[in-house]
């Protein structure tokens, strides 16, 4: 910074001024984001490498690596690993592939379309805590639920689906919380579509389905990578439907990276092992925010 | 009383310069319009003046006080925007009023002064429409009177008219000539439009790439360009050019010689440069007299039909196109053979660096 | 010929756009429904669609004094954090739009980047932290840590607002003798009015809806809703009827903001990316 002020011309002073009025108003939001982003990583790291345990005080002292090496060499880790990536990247491809299809479908006319989209978007406004209740007990109930009725009604067993396919489950229900925001986020973006440059295509001799893969999807890449870039930020911490419906189980079945941490250090009070797992947490999301922020920003003109 | 002075006022956004050191002085009442090619930084000038560009050196003064450091509201001046940038969530007395109530204008002043504009500028039964709900005409008159009821020192326009069409801007056009001899302040004034700057200014300050190509009165700088720059840029039109050998001159005039052989004698007195230098011609189509063709010197080639004028483009035998301005009434056709006459008071000459030579006399209108 | 194969996928598309709109709205139709049973009906099988309507759970969970003082926290919690967050990105924001720099597109990337350091790897920090400035538990922590995890992104939402507003508007009020300050508040503010509104309506639903550090910085007396309705998943809650009732009170709100404000919420959610 004082490098550039150095290599440029001489400024007025007005001109010095009307830099530390915009320095001036952007420095609150910044300086508040930057101990909310450091302080706690810090500490974070701090107590990874430490023995803490809130419940029993004589364990302390420098730990080393130690906690990172329980924690990589503990199976439970390496399956929640797994199932964040399981729900993450199933998630993002039932919306984002959904998603995509239903803007098509609802961007055609038709009777009482306006009163379908927003039956449509609907469950995004839901709270995590209720969809997942919901879900649970009315609907996937294995005695009480619709869905278990339904099979009865038509000659099948009901399956106790959290029990039998529990993180399959839980993806089922936070795809159906977040499809309808890849559809609202991409039914704008097709709706933006110059009709002109469809009827173009029309004309070439374009079918819907080379209409669809030459004009419309790289139409919608920028808002795609949207939707991709701020599903990704919530599905990595899905936590709240985990702990309603499953609690992590059974076992471990449906344990994610955000339950174990919270089962670690808010159950059995473990901090260090579970610092531990919120360091490698931030290491696995940086990875992935590196690869979306940048084809975001590639994607935003700012 | 409003006096303006630019001393070697200088931009630079980043690394690039835009504005070159600009040296100029406006006097009290003056009607300066800037002109210039597109991306030549006569906007940037004038937001540098009005204090919404930082100036990176040079000093602007307004009666003689330096205001480089005073915040834009504080200078004393008021901006018509090309856009007209209006208050949208405000109605027009609102627009106008805010900059008075700013100020700290009691109500009742206030009302008055917003009255009498809204008067002058047949904007009484707008008062209470918001921008949204008025016509292009109607939003600048806003604009106009924001910047009026402020009883401004200077004031700035940037091409205030190039959103209206064309008849709205000819009778725009008047409407602000008047009001200038009106209210009789100093105005400096952006325009792209040729018949803008020769019917409006005063001065006429005409830039190229950040830097003055020359300053004058219109008639000046129609009669007498300072070089080949401002005699292609002013006067539509365009002067036709072309080369030619430069023979000898004096104090009484320089002799040339065209490519066809032909001599000229131009009464303009050459710099310090060699006979035999090649050196330009200009000529403005108003002044090339046609002949009918007494040999094969040139085709008529197009006609454009304007009414009162009629524009005809010959070719030359060397294939140069020139355009030459008639009346009316020419009957000449396409075809046509003719052949040009040059009368020499009317030619310019433009030494190899792009500087015209000295006139021996000055036009009347252009002293 | 063609009008008749128009005509024909016409009608299909009808029924597929109905048949799952109508299928993604069941589960919350069916909770509403299952909201005017009594505990009986609610669990009766077959699922009955028809039986007559009662008050008798809405009755019970407004009998239950806790019902009041979840929302009152959620609400508390909602708005303040929204307020918070307004007042820390407006500025921020206009600083972005109209007084860029070369570090602006560079502050807003790390912004948003920091939305992505995910909230478990700070969990334990967070808490003890809230624990030993007695914040843990208490509508402000919670209020803070919203403000906080909601400000890049309403940053981002208000610098795509604001950058509509055309520059010279705002030029015409320094010309007018505003200064930046009057500038902000009565010729910016007014005229991005609704995409603020439409940034503080998405915070509002996002702090309405937070589950994470609902669940996890609270116990009894800042808990929000969704940390009450969370408590009917023990088995000893599970009563479908007053569930149902408690999720619908739960989410009305701002399902029908959300409804009202699809197309705002949008424009502002797509970063500018989507015209
Ligand atoms: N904020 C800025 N940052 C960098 N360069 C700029 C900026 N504003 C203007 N310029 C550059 O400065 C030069 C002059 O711009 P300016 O707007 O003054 O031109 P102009 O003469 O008004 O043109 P026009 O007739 O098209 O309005 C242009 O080359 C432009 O690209
Ligand atoms: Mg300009």
């Amino acid at each position: 910074m004082q490098a550039v002020l150095e290599h440029s011309a001489p400024k007025g002073a007005s001109e010095r001024k009307g830099k530390r009025t915009g320095l001036l108003l952007l420095s609150p939001a910044v300086l508040i984001l930057l101990v909310w982003s450091l302080v706690p990583l810090a500490m974070t790291l701090w107590y990874s490498l430490i023995n803490y345990n809130l419940i029993d005080p004589t364990l302390h002292g420098f730990a080393g690596f130690s906690n990172y090496w329980y924690l990589l060499t503990d199976p439970d880790f390496l399956y929640s690993l797994l199932h964040t990536v399981i729900l993450v990247v199933g998630v993002l491809i039932i919306s984002v592939g959904g998603g995509t299809l239903l803007a098509i479908l609802y961007d055609q006319e038709f009777f009482g379309r306006g009163i379908a989209r927003v039956l449509v978007i609907s469950p995004f406004f839901v709270m995590p805590t209720v969809s997942a209740l919901l879900w649970k007990n009315l609907m996937l109930h294995p005695i009480y639920g619709v869905y278990s009725a339904m099979m009865r009604a038509v000659g099948l067993t009901p399956i106790d689906w959290l029990a039998r396919f529990p993180l399959l489950t839980v993806m089922m229900i936070v795809s159906w919380e977040w499809l309808p925001f890849a559809v609202l986020i991409l039914l704008t973006a097709v709706q933006s579509l110059d009709s002109e440059q469809k009827e173009a295509a029309r004309m070439d001799g374009a079918g819907p389905i080379a209409q669809f893969r030459h004009i419309i999807l790289p139409h919608l890449s920028r808002a795609i990578s949207v939707v991709v870039m701020i599903e990704t930020i919530y599905l990595l911490t899905i936590f709240a439907e985990i702990s309603v419906t499953t609690a992590g189980g059974p076992g471990v079945a449906s344990t994610n990276l955000a339950y174990l941490i919270y089962s670690r250090a808010l159950l059995q009070f473990d901090v260090g092992g579970a610092s531990a797992g919120g360091v490698l947490a931030i290491i696995i999301a940086n990875v992935a925010a590196m690869f979306l922020v940048r084809s975001v920003a590639r994607n935003l003109e700012v | 009383m409003a006096t303006l002075e630019l001393k070697s006022l200088r931009k630079t956004y980043l690394t690039e310069e835009i504005i070159k050191g600009i040296s100029l002085s406006i006097e009290d009442r003056e009607f300066v319009v800037f002109v210039g090619p597109s991306g030549c930084g006569k906007s940037t000038l004038l937001r540098m003046i009005a204090g919404l560009e930082d100036i990176t050196s040079g000093d602007l003064l307004i009666d003689g006080q330096r205001v480089n450091d005073v915040e834009p509201g504080k200078r004393g001046l008021a901006m018509v925007f090309q856009s007209y940038a209006l208050y949208p969530h405000m109605d027009v007395y609102k627009n106008m009023e805010f900059g008075l109530k700013l100020a700290g204008v009691p109500e009742k002043e206030r009302s008055e002064k917003i009255q009498h504009v809204a008067a002058t500028l047949q904007l009484e039964p707008y008062l209470h429409h918001k921008p949204g709900q008025l016509s292009g005409g109607q939003r600048q008159r806003v604009a106009i009177g924001r910047a009026i009821v402020r009883n401004p020192k200077v004031f700035l326009f940037d091409e205030p008219l190039s959103n209206l069409d064309a008849a709205l801007r000819g009778q725009m056009r008047v409407e602000l000539s008047a009001l200038h001899r009106k209210l009789n302040a100093t105005t400096i004034y952006v325009t792209h439009d040729q018949v803008e700057a020769m019917t409006m200014a005063d001065k006429i300050v005409v830039l190229q790439k950040g830097v003055v190509e020359q300053i004058g009165s219109p008639l000046e700088l129609y009669h007498h360009p300072r070089n080949l720059f401002v005699a292609k840029f002013i006067g539509s039109p365009p002067m036709n050019f072309f080369s030619a050998i430069f023979q000898n001159g004096g104090h009484d005039g320089s002799s040339v010689q065209l490519r066809d052989g032909t001599l000229l004698h131009v009464p303009v007195s050459p710099p310090d440069i060699l006979p035999g230098t090649k050196i330009t011609v200009g000529i403005r189509p108003e002044h090339v007299e046609l002949a009918p063709a007494s040999d094969d010197s040139g085709v008529v080639e197009v006609i454009e039909r304007l009414g009162a004028i009629t524009l005809v483009h010959v070719r030359c035998a060397d294939g140069q196109i020139i355009v030459v301005q008639t009346d009316g009434f020419t009957t000449l056709e396409v075809d046509t053979p003719v052949s040009l006459k040059l009368p020499p008071q009317h030619c310019h000459l433009f030494a190899p660096d792009g500087l015209a030579f000295e006139a021996c006399r000055r036009h009347p209108l252009a002293a | 010929m063609a009008i008749k194969t128009k005509r024909s996928t016409k009608i299909a598309v009808t029924c597929l756009g109905w048949g799952i709109a109508l299928w993604l709205f069941f589960p919350i139709f069916w909770m509403i429904l299952t909201g005017f049973k009594s505990e009986v009906q609610a669990v009766s099988t077959p699922p009955k669609l028809i039986f007559a309507p009662t008050l008798s759970s809405y009755a019970e969970v407004f009998e239950r004094a806790s019902y009041w003082h979840f929302t009152f926290n959620t609400v508390i919690i909602s708005v303040g954090a929204t307020v918070g967050a307004l007042l820390l990105a407006i500025p921020a924001a206009y600083s972005m739009a109209f007084m860029p720099s070369k570090r602006t597109r560079g502050t807003l990337l790390w912004m948003l980047s920091t939305r992505m350091l995910p909230p478990v790897g700070v969990l334990v920090p967070i808490y003890l932290l809230a624990r030993s400035t007695h914040l843990l538990d208490t509508c402000t922590g919670l209020a803070i840590v919203n403000m906080l995890t909601n400000l890049p992104i309403i940053v981002w939402m208000l610098f795509t607002f604001f950058r509509e507003v055309p520059a010279p508007i705002l030029e015409a009020g320094r010309m007018d003798g505003a200064t930046r300050w009057q500038e902000m508040t009565m010729v910016l503010l007014p005229l991005a009015l609704p995409g603020i509104a439409s940034t503080a309506l998405l915070s509002l639903i996002l702090c309405w809806n937070e589950a994470f550090w609902s669940l996890n910085l609270t116990s009894s007396n800042a808990a929000p809703l969704t940390a009450f309705i969370a408590s009917f998943s023990s088995p000893e809650g599970l009563f479908f009827g007053k569930l149902s009732a408690a999720s619908t009170l739960a989410v009305a709100p701002i399902l029908v903001l959300g409804w009202i404000s699809q197309k705002q919420l949008v424009r502002g959610l797509t970063f500018g990316a989507v015209k």
